[in-house]
């Protein structure tokens, strides 16, 4: 017995004394991982639950039944991505409820459109703030100073990528290239593109827009600052055309600047003058070929 | 592991002494073997014969997109004074075979990066007994213009919104379309509201809907919001998208010719192509034609961006040279020609050239094929000596990884894995061996996927490893020099093990 508890005491008594010396440190993952944007998977919460009743408004129906007259009758599913996007600009964000109804409407498995809602960036199935302030950091972008902008954003509203202000203004996302890459740096906050910015152009639009916010007494939550068909129609008139904003939005004496360059820029133009088109335009009878085909 | 024979053909081609095919070194055999320069990779285009320059400096007055700066309105009026709808029902009434040699000869490639020639793709529409098949027949205009750098066909839709619309009328007309759908990207809200606009005016006027502009041919355009993906820039990928699923690539064949939107016959186009026909057409196939390099032809909208004094977009001829884009619309380099050190000629999916190759690159297609790149969409990414070209395409590696729809395992897998090398070259804590076995991983994604996504990420990184190199190797020197050690692979420091951290063994 002893010849055989001998060594086994041995063996165990060297381990025994040696593992208690090796210090070992292991780091927890305290977050989670962040492995999207968003988490893929829906969870319940109080806004955003399948109890929540959702109807679309009278006048949406009717832009429904315009939409669905674009797809073949037979392929009612091809307007989804519409709908939803109807259903994102009525509700503030695709919740659970907008798109069962999106699918009750268009006679199809709920699954689909949960798939086409979580694939596509845009759909916001969280809240978001009344501003999305979308910042493009791609290459492009970069290059000409992005850092400084998100560095800038960040400062100024205090929050970072993904992140909401307490007072459920700002949401700030770090997007990827917005196509804007000849006026970069940009940012796009809901539907407009303010590009050519600096950190401090960026600084105090963030803060015209807060204080717009505030003069207007508007509160968080809701859908964006959506301009509407009579702003569209005002635009066209006057000389900037280009500004799709126009003169900026005016309200109780807050001004917002227009949506485009914040530099001097009107476009996509050299910034020092025209290098191409300045001379007389061509017409189409002036230019039409000349071997009588047409 | 590579071999070492194998590592041995890498290092030489980062070195760019390629070895020769039998056609390129009979033409240039002393010179090449000699000089021991930059060698040009050897393949039958038209490098290979003296190139036709036509007449060079592009005038106004061929500049197709007038409005490109939104000098005047978008308007249908305005359109029509400046040259668009003009005898719309006389080409339409000319009928496809004619349209489609006109296209043909003028040489028209696609705007959308591929450059595959137009007249032809669309004539793939018109196969045998077309006209006895009674489904519709659908042109879809690719409008979710996401590449990094590309700016073009934005500035189409928000300021010459007509010339699209003549285009898909045109364009559908030469592929016998029942309609049109443009798939506009939905970050593009306000450009969608013009395009929108446009075709409203169109209906009311009768230009497109039933009975064409009085020629007696139906056709309808719609217009499609996208929602974000970069990856629905991919025709197969678009329909999908478009019959209202997510954007997932489809395996070809069948091709979207035979088998496409809701099963119909149908063609992808970008924005630009289709915008360019009805010009095209009214002023002869032989005046696009008289711009360019043989094979290369016509004029180009080029985005310049970033290190550049005034980053703008403009429509140039093709076969443009480089420096000289740059000089004359740009503003030239920040701080010089000399302060230059990289450009992506085309778009962020197209490899990265050094300043060397730049000096006398034209831009276009094959040229820039030579050069083991790409023309594109004509995105000009430009990076002057302060940049740090690794983060650089660190970050396009990001985005790739990002945007990959995760249908195909090389390239979700892939994109991700590159992604984290890259961003331990970044930091310079990445092992010399691993930049062989990127240049192994990217050429295991290429060609293995759905879509060209896989070779989209591929690339870039493959162009860095290819001019940039050294400094890759610098960067992990300089890591191994500050920490004391060469990093272990996946970035831990070298003295993690001493530090009790629990790395993976065998390291």
């Amino acid at each position: 017995m002893a010849s055989k508890l001998a060594p086994w005491a041995l063996r165990n008594a060297a381990r025994a004394v040696r593992s208690p010396a090796r210090f070992q440190q292991r780091s927890f993952q305290v977050s989670a991982a962040v492995r999207s944007d968003n988490l893929n998977v829906h969870r319940d919460t109080p806004e955003n639950n399948a109890s929540i009743p959702f109807k679309f408004n009278a006048q949406n129906e009717k832009l429904i039944q315009e939409v669905l007259s674009r797809y073949p009758s037979q392929y009612k599913k091809a307007a989804v991505m519409p709908l939803l996007d109807l259903g994102q600009r009525q509700h503030g964000f695709t919740s659970i409820s907008v798109m069962n109804e999106v699918a009750r409407i268009l006679e199809m498995p709920p699954m689909r459109v949960y798939e086409v809602a979580t694939f596509y960036t845009m759909y916001n199935r969280n809240p978001v703030g009344k501003f999305h302030v979308q910042c493009c950091t791609t290459t492009p972008c970069q290059l000409r100073g992005s850092d400084g902008i998100m560095k800038a954003i960040e400062e100024q509203l205090g929050i970072h990528h993904g992140q909401t202000t307490d007072d459920k203004l700002f949401t700030l996302t770090e997007v990827e290239c917005l196509g804007a890459c000849a006026n970069a740096p940009m940012v796009q906050i809901n539907d407009d593109f303010y590009e050519d910015l600096t950190p401090e152009t960026t600084k105090s639009l963030l803060s015209a827009l807060k204080d717009a916010a505030q003069k207007t007494g508007a509160g968080g939550m809701a859908p964006g600052l959506v301009g509407t068909q009579e702003d569209v129609e005002a635009r066209e008139v006057d000389g900037k055309k280009l500004k799709l904003g126009g003169p900026g939005y005016a309200a109780k004496g807050a001004a917002i600047p227009a949506p485009g360059p914040l530099s001097k820029r009107e476009s996509c133009e050299p910034m020092t003058g025209l290098t191409s088109l300045t001379g007389p335009k061509w017409t189409a009878e002036s230019t039409l070929r000349k071997d009588g085909q047409l | 592991m590579l071999s070492t024979p194998a590592k041995a053909i890498l290092r030489s081609s980062t070195a760019s002494v390629l070895p020769k095919t039998a056609t390129r070194s009979i033409a240039t055999t002393t010179s090449a073997a000699t000089n021991g320069q930059q060698q040009k990779r050897s393949m039958a285009t038209v490098q290979d014969a003296p190139p036709v320059q036509h007449k060079r400096g592009l005038q106004d007055q061929d500049r197709i997109f007038q409005n490109l700066y939104g000098q005047h309105g978008a308007d249908l009026k305005t359109a029509q004074k400046y040259g668009d709808w003009y005898k719309t029902k006389e080409i339409i009434e000319k009928g496809h075979d004619w349209l489609i040699s006109e296209i043909k000869a003028s040489g028209l490639r696609g705007r959308g990066g591929a450059g595959f020639p137009s007249g032809m793709k669309w004539s793939f529409m018109n196969f045998k007994d077309w006209d006895k098949d009674t489904k519709p027949r659908y042109l879809v205009v690719n409008a979710d213009e996401g590449e990094p750098g590309t700016c073009k066909d934005r500035e189409i839709m928000r300021k010459d919104p007509h010339k699209l619309i003549e285009g898909c009328l045109v364009a559908g007309r030469a592929m016998n379309c029942t309609a049109a759908y443009i798939y506009i990207r939905g970050e593009f809200y306000h450009e969608a509201t013009v395009l929108q606009r446009a075709i409203q005016e169109a209906y009311q006027a009768g230009l497109i809907g039933k009975n064409a502009c009085g020629s007696g041919y139906d056709f309808d355009v719609y217009l499609h919001r996208g929602m974000g993906a970069y990856v629905c820039g991919e025709e197969t990928s678009l329909i999908e998208s478009l019959e209202g699923k997510p954007g997932k690539p489809r395996l070809k064949p069948p091709f979207p010719a035979a088998v496409g939107l809701f099963g119909c016959p149908s063609t992808v186009a970008n924005v630009e192509t289709i915008a360019v026909a009805p010009t095209i057409i009214r002023r002869g196939a032989n005046w696009f034609n008289s711009f360019g390099r043989e094979r290369n032809a016509g004029t180009k909208l080029f985005c310049i961006s970033g290190h550049v004094n005034n980053p703008c977009t403009v429509e140039e001829e093709m076969s443009i040279p480089l420096r000289e884009l740059i000089d004359k619309h740009a503003g030239g380099v920040i701080g010089g020609w000399d302060n230059l050190k990289a450009v992506i000629p085309g778009g962020s999916s197209t490899p990265i050239l050094p300043k060397n190759v730049c000096d006398d690159q034209l831009m276009d297609f094959d040229a820039l094929k030579d050069s083991q790149s790409g023309l594109g969409t004509a995105a000009v990414i430009v990076m002057d000596q302060s940049t740090d070209v690794v983060r650089a395409i660190a970050r396009l590696s990001k985005f790739y990884h990002h945007e990959s729809c995760g249908q195909c395992t090389p390239c979700r897998e892939g994109s991700k894995w590159v992604e984290q090398i890259m961003q331990r070259f970044e930091k310079g804590t990445a092992r010399a061996r691993e930049i062989d076995m990127m240049q192994e991983l990217t050429k295991q994604v290429e060609g293995h996927t759905i879509c060209a996504l896989g070779e989209a990420f591929a690339w870039p990184v493959q162009g860095l490893i290819r001019h940039f190199r050294p400094e890759l190797e610098a960067r992990i020197a300089e890591n191994t020099q500050k920490s004391g050690g060469e990093a272990l692979a996946g970035g831990w420091a070298h003295d993690s093990q001493k530090r009790g951290m629990l790395i993976s063994p065998g390291q």
